[in-house]
Order: C-alpha cells, then sequence, then structure tokens
C-alpha cells in the first residue's frame, strides 16, 4: 500500500517538474483557462445571486395581485372590487395599490411612481430610490419638477432616499403620496392601479385567484410564485445573452486547449519513449500525464473561481453589471450578497477540469502504447 | 542466462520496402561476463539489443531468460525459465526495469530537470521511497565521479559526463544485465577506455554487461569474455576474441 502511495507522489513529483520545465507553454495556457473559467464562474455567481436577491426583494410582495383588463390591456380597477374579495373566505386583507411610469425626457429614464406603502411621505414630498437620486444629483432636501397629465409643473420636496439595500428592484422608485398621484396622473377616482390581495393559507391562494377571476371575469389575478418565475426568467435571459458570447470565447478556448494538449511535440514523444525504455509502463506514463492536465486545469479551476467570487461579491462584477442589471440608463449600484450553490460549481468542475484532463491523455496513450525501442534509435 | 532461438525481426512485413534486420539468430549470453556485438552500422547489434533488452517482440523465432524467473516475475521460482517472446506488454515492463539497464547510444537523458532527477527517473514508478532512491543515486553519482553535477541541468554536462549520468540511471534499479549500445561513439579514446575500466567494475561486482559496438576499444578489450560478430542481421563469427 505504502509503496503504491509512494509511487503516486513520485510521479506527481515528476509531473510538476515536468511543468516547470515547460514554463512558457503552461502559463501561457493556465492564464488563459483561468480566464475562461473566471468569466464562467463570475456570470454563475452573479445570476445566481441576483436570482436570489430578487427573491429576497419580493418576498414581501402580496400573495396575489388583482388586475383589470379591458379589451385585454391593463385597466385602472375599481376600489370597490376590493371590498367583494376581501369578503372571499380566506381573504386576509385588500390593498388598492397606485403606481405607474413617469418619463423624464431630461434624463431619458423612466421612473416608477408608487402611492402605495405604510410610511407615505408628506403633501407633496416624495421618496426618492437612490438610482434616481443619483441620476439626478438629489438629497433629501432638495426639490424635483415633475410635469403632470395636464401639462402643469408639480414640485415635490425629496423627504427621504430610500435604503440601498433593494436597490436592484427599486433603483428607479419614486414614492409619492395617493392624492399626489392622483393629481399628477389625473387619475379616475375611485380606482387603483390594482389590488394586492392577502391570503391566510397560501395553500389556498390559486382557489382564491380562481374565485376571483370567476366572480370579476373582467380582472386577472397574479400569482406570487408567478411574479418571481417571471424575474428569474428575466435574468436567466439576461444571462443567456452573455452566456451566448461566452460560449464564443469558449469554443476558442477548447479548440486552443485542444490544439495545446493534443499537439504532443517531438520532444515529447521522445520523453515518453525514453520513459518506457527505462521501465516505466504505459500505465505510468498517463499518471503522469493526467496528474500534468489535473494540476494545470484544477489550478486554473480554484484561481478562476476564486478570482470570480471577488470580482461578483467585492467589486460588483464591473464587467458585467450593465448588461445584466437592467436596460435604463438608472444602473443600480449595490453589493451582492454572496451566495455559491454547489451544485453549479461541481457542473463547472465537470464542464472545465474533466474534458482538459482527457485531452491531455489521449495523446499520451497513442504514444506511450508504441514500442519504446523508438527511443534507442532517436 | 539469455539465449535466443532463430529469432527474427523484420519491419515493414509485406510491404514493398520489408527489411530484414535480425535474421535468425540463435545464441547464448552467459552471466557475469561482458558480451560484445560487434559489426558494422546497419548490421543489426541495436535491433538485437532492443530484443534481448524487451523493448521490440521478435517477429519469430524465441527468447528465453534461464534462470531469473525469480527477479522477473513475481511468484516464480529462482530457477524458472521466462519465455519473453509472448509476455504481455505489462510484464515485459517489469522484466525491463527488474532486469536490464540501459545505456543509450545518445544517452537520452530528459532535459530540462537536474542530473539527480534523471538518475532516480527509472525507480520513480517502483515505489521506492524517494529518500531512498535519493541516497542511492548519490552514491552512485559519487562512485562514478560526477557528484558535484547532481544539482546541474543535464544539457549544461559535456559528453563524458552525460555518459556517467546515462550509467548511474541504468545503475539506479540494481538490475542484473546492462545493455550499452554504441557506448564510445561520442567519447575521444581516454573517455572510452575510462568507460571499459567501468564496464570492468560492473563484471566485479557480478553484473553481466552487454554492449553493442564497433569500436576496437570495446571488442578488443581485454575484459571482453565473448565477441558476438554481425553482418546483414546474421552471426557471421563468435568467440572470446575476434
Amino acid at each position: 500500500m505504502n509503496r503504491r502511495i509512494e509511487r503516486y507522489r513520485n510521479i506527481l513529483d515528476f509531473a510538476l517538474s515536468s511543468l516547470l520545465r515547460r514554463k512558457g507553454k503552461n502559463l501561457s495556457l493556465l492564464g488563459m483557462y483561468t480566464v475562461i473559467v473566471f468569466f464562467i464562474a463570475s456570470l454563475v455567481f452573479f445570476i445566481q445571486a441576483l436570482k436570489r436577491e430578487a427573491a429576497l426583494v419580493l418576498d414581501g410582495a402580496p400573495d396575489l395581485v388583482v388586475q383589470r383588463l379591458v379589451a385585454g390591456r391593463d385597466d385602472p380597477i375599481p376600489v370597490a372590487y376590493g371590498y367583494k374579495i376581501s369578503a372571499i373566505r380566506g381573504v386576509s386583507e385588500v390593498k388598492p395599490r397606485f403606481w405607474g411610469y413617469y418619463y423624464d425626457p431630461v434624463t431619458r429614464a423612466n421612473f416608477t411612481l408608487v402611492a402605495s406603502g405604510d410610511d407615505p411621505p408628506g403633501r407633496e414630498s416624495i421618496y426618492l430610490g437612490s438610482g434616481v437620486a443619483r441620476l439626478m444629483h438629489l438629497n433629501a432636501g432638495n426639490y424635483l419638477s415633475l410635469r403632470g397629465a395636464k401639462g402643469a409643473s408639480q414640485v415635490f420636496s425629496v423627504q427621504k432616499i430610500l435604503a440601498s439595500n433593494s436597490e436592484l428592484v427599486a433603483a428607479d422608485l419614486i414614492q409619492i403620496r395617493e392624492d399626489d398621484f392622483r393629481t399628477l396622473f389625473d387619475f379616475p377616482a375611485g380606482r387603483a392601479t390594482d389590488l394586492a390581495v392577502s391570503v391566510r393559507n397560501k395553500v389556498e391562494v390559486p382557489t382564491v385567484a380562481a374565485k376571483i377571476a370567476h366572480e370579476f371575469p373582467d380582472t386577472r389575478p397574479i400569482l406570487k410564485s408567478e411574479m418571481l418565475r417571471t424575474y428569474a426568467s428575466v435574468f436567466d435571459w439576461r444571462g443567456g445573452m452573455v452566456i451566448v458570447l461566452l460560449f464564443v470565447a469558449v469554443l476558442s478556448f477548447v479548440i486552443l486547449a485542444w490544439d495545446k494538449a493534443t499537439g504532443l511535440s517531438a520532444e515529447e514523444r521522445k520523453e515518453i519513449g525514453i520513459l518506457k525504455s527505462i521501465g516505466w509502463e504505459t500505465g505510468d506514463v498517463l499518471i503522469l500525464k493526467s496528474f500534468e492536465g489535473m494540476v494545470i486545469s484544477l489550478t486554473a479551476y480554484l484561481a478562476g473561481v476564486c478570482l470570480a467570487y471577488l470580482h461578483v461579491f467585492f467589486f460588483s462584477a464591473p464587467f458585467f453589471e450593465q448588461a445584466l442589471k437592467g436596460w435604463s440608463v438608472l444602473y443600480p449600484q449595490f453589493k451582492l450578497a454572496p451566495f455559491v450553490d454547489p451544485y453549479l460549481l461541481c457542473v463547472l468542475f465537470f464542464l472545465t477540469v474533466c474534458p482538459y484532463t482527457v485531452s491531455t491523455i489521449v495523446p499520451s496513450w497513442l504514444a506511450a502504447t508504441v514500442d519504446p525501442d523508438t527511443a534507442m534509435r532517436s | 542466462m539469455i539465449e535466443l532461438i532463430e529469432a527474427s525481426k523484420t519491419f515493414n512485413a509485406g510491404q514493398a520496402n520489408q527489411f530484414i534486420a535480425v535474421d535468425k539468430v540463435s545464441c547464448r549470453i552467459s552471466r557475469g561476463g561482458l558480451t560484445v556485438l560487434k559489426g558494422p552500422s546497419g548490421s543489426g547489434k541495436t535491433t538485437l539489443l532492443t530484443l534481448i533488452g524487451c523493448m521490440a517482440r521478435p517477429t519469430s523465432g524465441r527468447i528465453l531468460l534461464h534462470g531469473v524467473g525469480k527477479v522477473c516475475l513475481p511468484g516464480l521460482a529462482v530457477e524458472d525459465t521466462v519465455e519473453i517472446t509472448s509476455l504481455p506488454e505489462r510484464f515485459l515492463t517489469t522484466i525491463r526495469r527488474r532486469m536490464f539497464g540501459f545505456i543509450f547510444q545518445h544517452f537520452n537523458l530528459v532535459r530540462g530537470i537536474t542530473v539527480l532527477e534523471n538518475v532516480m527517473l527509472p525507480a520513480y514508478p517502483t515505489g521506492a521511497p524517494v529518500a531512498e532512491v535519493r541516497l542511492r543515486a548519490l552514491e552512485l553519482l559519487e562512485t562514478l565521479g560526477v557528484s558535484r553535477h547532481a544539482a546541474s541541468r543535464v544539457e549544461r554536462l559535456s559528453g563524458g559526463e552525460m555518459q556517467r549520468i546515462a550509467i548511474a540511471r541504468a545503475l539506479v534499479n540494481d538490475p542484473l544485465l546492462i545493455i550499452a549500445d554504441e557506448p564510445t561513439a561520442h567519447l575521444d579514446s581516454r573517455l572510452s577506455e575510462e568507460f571499459m575500466e567501468l564496464v570492468a567494475g560492473f563484471k566485479g561486482a557480478g553484473k553481466s554487461v552487454l554492449i553493442a559496438s564497433h569500436d576496437p576499444i570495446v571488442y578488443g578489450a581485454a575484459q571482453a569474455d565473448a565477441v558476438i560478430e554481425m553482418r546483414d542481421g546474421r552471426i557471421t563469427g563468435c568467440g572470446t576474441h575476434p
């Protein structure tokens, strides 16, 4: 048993020594490999952290949102619907919500105006999302002028800047009082944008939704799980775009790695012949080449993953954030909470380490099965 | 110790460029002596060495190793005979590692690593503790007078020094038979004489030596116990001295 361990140790020693002999080739390969792993791992970390972030933010969302549809389009919903919905068994609370979009031609940005909330601002005052505040260079105590639906401008005092822990979803948010909202948008009385419905037993949410849809055929109940799914698919889709680009990079790398790994030089072939002629078995040569491949790929994997972790969770992924966090000019600025999915790390490991290791073994195996007398004649 | 019975080696068999390198060679190589294969270039000496050294298989004929069964393969008795002609590759490798030490014409040292590592290389897959192998390698380098180069890269050494490193490497697994192919081809007369003195030392230590050479310093040496003369793949003469 000890001899077997010693054998592996000796061959590993020689593998490390062999790698050092071809510093230039191996370092360039290691660098390239690390960069690819870094990009893929960054992307995986980023998407996972974003999805988790969105899930955390939506955790406080209502169980159901009821919208009214007219000719298949959203229309303000009568607040009176809420009284009837609250009478459905299992419904604990119904709250009308007021929200809409405001396009600012100066900054060319769309803001989300919201008029619900337990802590509304004072009259003719607003709360600003940190993205809006940053874009418009506003602080608490400053004033913001918004152009109303009838063409008149309304001036609001900035009461506070919203905390940045929910910046991903709330970067473009402006929170406003309900009466100011109605005045600004000339919103019809007795109507709300939608209704937020809370249900006591979460298992009953689909049943309650079905009852609402039955009782109010002109409405569309949206489940919280559907909202979470939509967010997840949006992040997946954005990630998918970068994955397509990365695929091209990975493919280039695979071609390069294959070329480097499979193309045994005449010197390497001769060395395999020498090793066999002095008593190395074909299996010993394969172990040697596997160790060489594993050292390169494992080092690149670990370095790439560690760098990706730093890139995403300590430096907020500067390479990706503009492509992935949103399309508007209001790019959120916040630190993602570190979150690593071991399953994805394993997938990444098998996609990067295994193919390279195998690609180094095959040509060595072909070379090592040749009679060693070629070494005698070289 | 080694017996060849009508051993032949044909390259590119059945093709237009078919070439018979060794043609029905039968001979015996005795234990504890120096046997020299003498002949011009292309006479089949090197091919015969590769057949005896388990580096290639004969196309036809048999090669037998007498009285070394225990050394060759586990489970055999000392007096057992092993026919290497039909053995699978992994058994051939075991025999090659345990029985033979090779000194190549061009030394075939691995460039880029140290002299000490080169000498230790054949022992790595045996699973011997690295400290033990290192000590043995250093002792061999000391015996051969090149221990000062232990930490040097092999490509920085002279031809004579490289040959001594190749000898040390051939001896590190303590083989029964040392096989050398044209060992003096790249040495001047003085170094060739020194090499033959080393060979005398091997004989004194109980090792068998088989050398292929067309250098008179080798085949004319007093240490040669048998000289086998070859031409065109056949044995044309045999004796203690040509």
